[in-house]
């Protein structure tokens, strides 16, 4: 599989973004600068967390106008898997390949932590390696998290089951006390309609090695390459 | 000139005479301000450089001392630190103080070619009781996470110490770690006639001006205005920088490169002439400015941060430049290298500043006269009969668990990204910090360390002590000390009591590190850390790094499973003097510091270190404030989602039981080990004669400690961790 990792100046996860395809998945991978134009051959698209031109203004606000992200949605258009981790989230909402949008943490700190979602729907190409309902430990680490969206459109993420992740205690329980930044609904993860752009708050590539305290995203990052490899196939 | 034009600039009459002496003529206005900078405390280490000299700076592995920060040398891979404060402009606007401080010792780590890989901050204040103090704590706290977070170097450790003395003067001390392959690395120097100087990053302002000569190397008087001289931080912007400045390295066109930090483009151009032995000419229009008529003093003198000089190889000062213009940073030529060994400062061609790079750089040096206090001879006296004893013990052990400078710090660096860059094996709250080094089998750990209320009662022991808990904290992770970078805070080194406590201080850190063989690779002085009310603490903050060499035997404070022995290692002294108990129970400061005895110290040291290197043991935790009972306590609870009880019953000790429950003996390490293993640690702590004493067993949902048959502690785990845990949040956000 070829994977991309889009830089922004200011991106700060994209080298261990990159690092965990090549070192951990084994899968080739390489840079994509926000001028460039060109994602030919690329199976997979992941836009890294970090704090794109800065994030002085609103998250990825800026980020969303750069050259590269056109070229991302002609990606997305065509059916290409995106993934969007935390600032690239923040971008995904920010470029409208997501729908609603992220407001600060409820307690205006950032947070990082260990925090536990359950997994929602299972029937992604992000998410094929997992149960229903499967409760995963992985990492948190931004400032705006609390992922709101009008009463229409949560109606119609729910009604089309694009809800991927949800916060959530050690157990599996839904509440606010195990929602780590307010988020609408828990929301900490989403698919487009079409399923093939996801945004999530939580650093799956945080969480891809034993010794890191986690390895549930990695899961992620393998159901990427399995739903990729059976597509190949047919 | 008038003596108050000197005189504000922070320069006294006799170097005022020497300046005269130097150039053979009254120096310009930027001659004088650049003079002003150079020869400040904060640069030219005046007071303290005689001192200095005698820190040890090789020890077990081969030492790199660069001309901004220091390192050692790891197989192929150099590993480059250093700790710096950033005291005064942090008190005057907290966020801002706290995050160009930040910023400013990472770059002393990336000019040297080195990845930023880890910060940690030792910060200190007064008391909470005063409202300022919480705005200061927040602010700093704002500020690390701000500047931090942004720029993408994890903030994995540190220390928060509270002490009436720092009310008025607060410390933000913060270290940098980096590494490099060893052939990549650079100096901060300009040689090579001819080669272009050219400025990149930022442009200039008039933020900062006088930051290192008026802020930092005075002390606060009353009613003083003195924001305009503290920077604005730009983390995004420090960010391309780092990228950049790594990837200009690497093309292997850099001569050298040096940070603009204290004292700005003086500080560069006269430092890395100096450096190189050579001289640089430079022309001022060429400087890229945010602000319009800037003087050429002001251009010499200005602060504003995220800006380095770049010496180049000739020829190809256009590659790098592309770099630069990449990640929209300005990239402006200003100069060349000369071999006339003056630094020749044009505006429009005309000569606004001419003096050999070397007088400015050698700032004359001052043997200080030093005073023991004579309040130490009453205060180190405690008579404990005169100390009540507590009736309830419980209550005791829940308050100092609740006590600032003890409680979780979880508050605060869950604010922290700790994460970034997937290194951090072991997260903040433990003992120290601990840092894979990717595509190797090894990691470092660090940590940070100072009881400065040991130092006032005794700055020599108590700077060996903050040196001998720096390197039991690492052995606590399983990682062997191996270098150290040391941050003195002092109160005015013109008053012989204040620098007595400097020299004793300085000499504790020497003789402890010798000892070690421990290296000092680099550190920092500030001085002038008084408020109208008081100097504060001497503090000589020891960062320390140590080598794992296998990340398959790293260990942690917290206890792991039901049913493991309880070891402690060294001896409970009835001692109670400068403890945390003392301080916040009976509301004394006074008493000596705890003895140390370095033998004993390495002997504990070394077993537990050899106990884990053999994976005998599941837990070692270190025994610092607040005595045994706080040390078992953070055992019980500092993994929240797993907190196991235990039951010391084997304790039999003579001695008043508030001393053996709170007294801070040092040398002092708590393990945990299957059955199986006792005897297999015993005989290690017998081969380096080490104490060995088994006090109980872990399991149950309470922490009981008994001694002889006496119960003195009788604890539910939650409510251990609700004080210990919840304290700080409580504090700050009501």
């Amino acid at each position: 599989m070829k994977f991309g990792v889009v830089v922004f100046p200011g991106s700060n996860c994209d080298q261990d973004c990159f690092y965990v395809t090549k070192d951990v998945l084994r899968q080739s991978v390489k840079y994509i600068w926000h001028r460039d134009t060109d994602l030919d051959g690329l199976d997979c698209v992941i836009l890294p967390g970090g704090f794109s031109y800065g994030d002085y203004l609103r998250t990825g606000a800026i980020a969303r106008f750069s050259v590269v992200m056109k070229s991302i949605t002609d990606f997305s258009r065509k059916g290409g898997t995106v993934i969007g981790i935390c600032n690239g989230f923040q971008i995904l909402l920010e470029a409208g390949l997501l729908p609603g949008v992220m407001l600060r943490n409820r307690d205006l700190h950032f947070i990082c932590k260990h925090i536990f979602i359950k997994t929602e729907n299972n029937q992604t190409r992000f998410t094929n390696l997992y149960n229903t309902g499967q409760i995963l430990k992985i990492p948190i680490a931004h400032n705006e998290g609390n992922y709101y969206i009008d009463a229409a459109g949560l109606k119609e993420l729910r009604d089309n089951n694009q809800i991927v992740f949800r916060y959530c205690s050690a157990t599996g329980e839904i509440g606010n006390q195990f929602n780590p930044n307010g988020a609408l609904d828990n929301i900490a993860g989403i698919v487009n309609k079409k399923g093939n752009v996801l945004g999530m708050m939580p650093h799956p590539e945080r969480s891809c090695e034993i010794e890191l305290g986690s390895q549930y995203g990695y899961f992620i990052f393998q159901s990427i390459i399995k739903w990729l490899n059976r597509k190949r196939i047919r | 000139m008038k003596p108050d034009v000197y005189h504000s600039l922070g320069l006294s009459d006799q170097e005022y005479q020497n300046i005269l002496k130097i150039l053979k003529r009254k120096p310009t206005k930027t001659e004088l301000a650049m003079f002003s900078v150079e020869w400040s405390e904060h640069c030219g280490y005046l007071r303290s450089r005689k001192w200095l000299k005698i820190l040890p700076k090789t020890g077990k592995y081969k030492t790199l001392i660069g001309e901004d920060s220091g390192g050692i040398i790891l197989d192929g891979l150099a590993i480059i630190f250093k700790m710096e404060s950033h005291n005064h402009p942090s008190q005057i606007e907290p966020k801002q103080g706290a995050a160009t401080g930040v910023g400013g010792i990472i770059r002393d780590i990336f000019t040297a070619g080195a990845r930023p890989i880890a910060l940690l901050d030792s910060l200190r204040f007064g008391s909470f009781s005063q409202a300022y103090n919480k705005y200061l704590f927040r602010g700093v706290v704002d500020g690390i996470q701000f500047y931090g977070n942004c720029v993408g170097v994890p903030t994995v450790g540190g220390e928060i110490y509270f002490d009436k003395s720092y009310t008025g003067n607060c410390l933000v001390n913060a270290m940098c770690i980096g590494i490099a392959k060893k052939d990549k690395l650079v100096r901060a120097r300009a040689i090579g006639k001819g080669n272009p100087i050219m400025y990149v990053g930022s442009s200039t302002g008039r933020d900062g001006i006088g930051g290192c000569s008026i802020l930092a190397s005075h002390e606060f008087k009353e009613g003083e205005e003195k924001r305009p001289t503290v920077q604005i931080g730009d983390p995004f912007t420090e960010k391309c920088l780092i990228e950049a400045t790594l990837e200009a390295i690497n093309t292997g066109y850099i001569v050298g490169i040096k940070d603009m930090g204290a004292a700005g483009l003086t500080c560069c151009t006269s430092e890395m002439a100096s450096a190189g032995n050579s001289g640089m000419d430079i022309e001022l229009q060429a400087v890229p400015r945010r602000e319009e008529n800037m003087e050429p003093w002001e251009l010499m003198m200005s602060e504003s941060q995220e800006r380095m000089l770049v010496c180049i190889k000739k020829g190809k000062e256009n590659q790098i430049k592309k770099i630069f213009l990449k990640w929209d940073l300005n990239a402006s030529i200003i100069g060349k290298v000369t071999d006339d060994r003056l630094i020749t400062i044009r505006d429009n061609d005309k000569i606004v500043a001419q003096i050999k790079a070397h007088s400015l750089t050698k700032a004359p040096v001052y043997d200080m006269p030093y005073k023991k206090p004579r309040y130490l001879r009453k205060l180190n006296k405690l008579e404990l009969s005169k100390i009540l004893e507590p009736k309830d013990y419980n209550k005791v052990l829940l308050k100092l668990l609740a006590a600032p400078s003890i409680t979780n710090k979880a508050w605060v660096y869950e604010q922290y990204d700790h994460m970034v860059q997937t290194n951090t094996l072991v997260l903040p709250g433990s003992d120290a910090a601990v840092l894979r080094l990717k595509g190797t089998k090894k990691a470092i750990a660090a940590t940070t360390d100072c009881n400065s209320r040991y130092c006032f009662l005794n700055p020599y022991r108590g700077a060996q002590i903050a040196v001998a808990e720096a390197a039991r904290n690492l052995i606590c992770s399983g990682a062997h000390p191996v270098a150290v970078t040391d941050c003195l805070n002092f109160g005015n080194p013109e008053k012989p009591e204040s620098f007595w406590q400097f020299k004793s201080c300085v000499e504790g850190i020497a003789d402890a590190c010798r000892f070690f063989n421990i290296a000092v690779v680099s550190g920092n002085v500030s001085f002038y850390n008084e408020s109208p009310q008081s100097a504060i603490n001497p503090t000589p903050t020891i960062g320390m790094i140590g080598i794992i060499n296998d990340i398959n035997k790293i260990c942690s404070q917290n206890f792991k499973q039901e049913g493991d022995v309880i070891i402690l290692l060294g001896y409970c002294r009835e001692e109670l003097g400068a403890s945390e108990y003392l301080q916040e129970i009976h509301n004394l400061t006074k008493g000596d510091a705890p003895q140390l005895d370095l033998k004993l110290e390495q002997a504990v040291q070394k077993t537990a270190l050899k106990a884990i290197e053999k994976g005998l043991v599941n837990s070692t935790h270190d025994c610092s404030e607040g005595g045994l009972a706080v040390a078992l306590a953070e055992c019980c609870i500092s993994n929240k989602d797993k907190m196991i009880g235990a039951n010391i019953n084997k304790l039999n000790y003579d001695m008043r039981l508030d001393v053996l429950l709170f007294g801070e003996s040092q040398s002092r390490i708590i393990l945990s080990c299957s059955k199986d293993s006792v005897e297999k640690v015993r005989k290690i702590a017998l081969e380096f004669k080490a104490p060995f004493y088994v006090i109980g067993k872990t399991g149950g949902r309470v922490l009981r400690i008994l001694n002889d048959t006496e119960e003195l502690i009788y604890l539910s785990l939650e409510d251990l961790s609700e004080e210990w845990m919840g304290a700080l949040k409580k504090e700050i956000e009501g």
